[in-house]
């Protein structure tokens, strides 16, 4: 076993990052957290530092302002991370491509690992992409 | 600013909320004596690019303004189309259009009182009240397909219909919700410690009130009676009884009474609409809207935070040449000048989060003009210039 194996064998701590979403997979993202699905089971917990996280769950549209914050808060988690892009948005841009204030797909910013598609993805969905991220190493 | 003020920056990425927002506390000891609020982290510039689709697909772009609001803005986007047309819509749209609605007011203020009892320190109430909205996401799910973002709205009527087998299924989870919002509110208005933290806190007059031109629960609860649904009854509102709660208080726990207390009223609005869908048996829907003459119209819903203001703009095209939205949060959200400062900062959170804001609805880029000269009162330009003036000046110095 490697040392990124052993990283990400247990109790994953989750960073979320809204950069520039609609709210709605915020939303989903703590649904997975309350008592209808609750990861916290498995030891997932909401962290409120980046120093302590080991995946990061990036949503929405990344506009030019955040750009800067998302970079920025890519660099500070301590390396191994997962980057979960999680909806259409940083997967792809959807309608917001159009926008004037659109800085580029996630994959554009930062390195992603797993990407979620689904406006909002349902938090079964959420939660198989970690999943099989897991399996997958 | 006074040089002694200790500064605490909130956010933008911040575990409390979870939109980024940025706000700056100035504080003198414990007591909060100013507060700076940045925002820009979430425009994604709908506006615009509402302006480069066609009416039909205006509905979907709206829709994604907002997650926890995501039927208010079609509804009030609709309502401005329509008003362009100049038509009323079948009395089995305007039921389903009520129901959606109402069933997505339950859904937010739950998700709120989550919340609130989240920054007080009770995470049970955040656990209990994020548990008993699963099943309205469910029965969203059911009726539209899908659990926020339902697309349920369309100019002219409603997409999809609810299904007659489906009512029983929706009465059932309705009264079984009853009683868990009765324990809500048994929990709130007994507890000393909801009690001391939320009373006589964050304060707003009716005065205040008025000066801010805040909206919704948030006026609501300072005894302002202010409600789109009745005061322009639109949709099913009018065909439906139901009552407009206010209290004088002013404070957050008024703010929370007036939350728990319209629960009552959306599930009665519910299930009087419920009623309704079924003696309107196989009418229709929709009235096909073929062209959208030149004009221009204005639609508003009472959406949980407040009144969803939408204007739209014809030239007889297929696609609006101005669409402007404003949303509640857009003038609940200043009002923390008034309610926050003097108060201490662990009192601020709460203050901060009882209005309920959503910035995802209120980032609108907004531009001054000076009333007497009509001129722009800040472009980009000028901030250029005054950039360019300060390097000018900084060289000198040197």
């Amino acid at each position: 076993m490697g040392i990124k194996e052993y990283c990400f064998k247990k109790s994953l701590w989750v960073f979320h990052i809204a950069a520039s979403p609609c709210n709605n997979c915020d939303i989903e993202i703590l649904d997975c957290l309350t008592p209808r699905y609750d990861i916290e089971r498995f030891g997932m917990l909401l962290t409120g530092s980046i120093k302590h996280a080991d995946v990061l769950l990036v949503t929405g549209m990344v506009n030019k302002k955040a750009k800067k914050r998302v970079k920025e808060l890519y660099d500070q988690v301590p390396k191994p991370c997962v980057v979960v892009a999680v909806g259409t948005c940083p997967s792809s841009g959807i309608l917001f491509k159009e926008s004037y204030n659109f800085a580029g797909p996630l994959d554009k910013v930062i390195p992603v690992d797993v990407y979620i598609p689904g406006c909002p993805p349902k938090p079964e969905a959420i939660i198989a992409g970690i999943v099989k991220f897991l399996n997958k190493k | 600013m006074n040089e002694k003020k200790v500064v605490i920056p909130i956010g933008p990425y911040h575990p409390l909320q979870e939109e980024p927002e940025f706000f700056k506390l100035y504080c003198d000891g414990e007591i909060v004596r100013d507060v700076v609020w940045e925002s820009g982290y979430n425009h994604r510039g709908i506006e615009k690019v509402c302006e480069g689709k066609s009416y039909d697909q205006v509905t979907f772009v709206v829709e994604r303004i907002c997650g926890i609001c995501s039927t208010s803005h079609p509804f009030a986007y609709v309502n401005a189309v329509e008003d362009i047309v100049s038509i009323d819509v079948p009395t089995r749209a305007k039921y389903i259009r009520s129901i959606i609605g109402e069933l997505e007011r339950i859904h937010s203020h739950l998700l709120w009182l989550g919340l609130a009892g989240h920054f007080i320190g009770y995470n049970t109430v955040f656990m209990w009240a994020w548990k008993y909205r699963e099943p309205i996401l469910d029965i969203s799910e059911m009726v539209t397909g899908n659990r926020n973002h339902y697309a349920m709205f369309k100019a002219g009527g409603v997409r999809r219909d609810i299904e007659n087998e489906y009512i029983p299924e929706i009465r059932k989870v309705m009264n079984k919700l009853k009683p868990k919002i009765d324990l809500f509110v048994g929990a709130v208005m007994d507890d000393p410690v909801i009690h001391s933290r939320t009373k006589g806190i964050g304060v707003l007059t009716k005065e205040d009130i008025k000066e801010f031109h805040a909206l919704g629960p948030t006026a609501r609860a300072s005894g302002i009676a202010i409600d789109v649904r009745k005061d322009d009854p639109y949709a099913a509102y009018p065909l439906v009884k139901w009552k407009v709660i206010t209290f004088d208080e002013g404070d957050v726990f008024a703010k929370v009474k007036v939350r728990l207390l319209e629960f009552y009223e959306s599930i009665s609005i519910i299930e009087q609409c419920l009623k309704g869908l079924e003696k309107e048996k196989n009418s229709p829907i929709e009235i096909k809207i073929k062209t959208i003459p030149p004009g221009e119209g204005i639609g508003r819903h009472e959406a949980p935070r407040g009144e969803v203001f939408h204007y739209v703009r014809s030239d007889g095209t297929n696609r609006p040449i101005r669409h402007k939205i404003r949303a509640p949060s857009f003038m609940n959200v200043p009002t923390f000048r008034a309610s926050c400062i003097g108060q201490t900062v662990s009192d601020v959170t709460l203050i901060l989060a009882a209005v309920d804001p959503c910035y995802c609805c209120t980032e609108r880029l907004l531009t001054l003009y000076d009333w007497e000269t009509g001129k722009k009162t800040m472009t980009f330009n000028d901030l250029i210039k005054l950039s360019h003036a300060k390097t000018a000046r900084v060289m000198k110095k040197r």
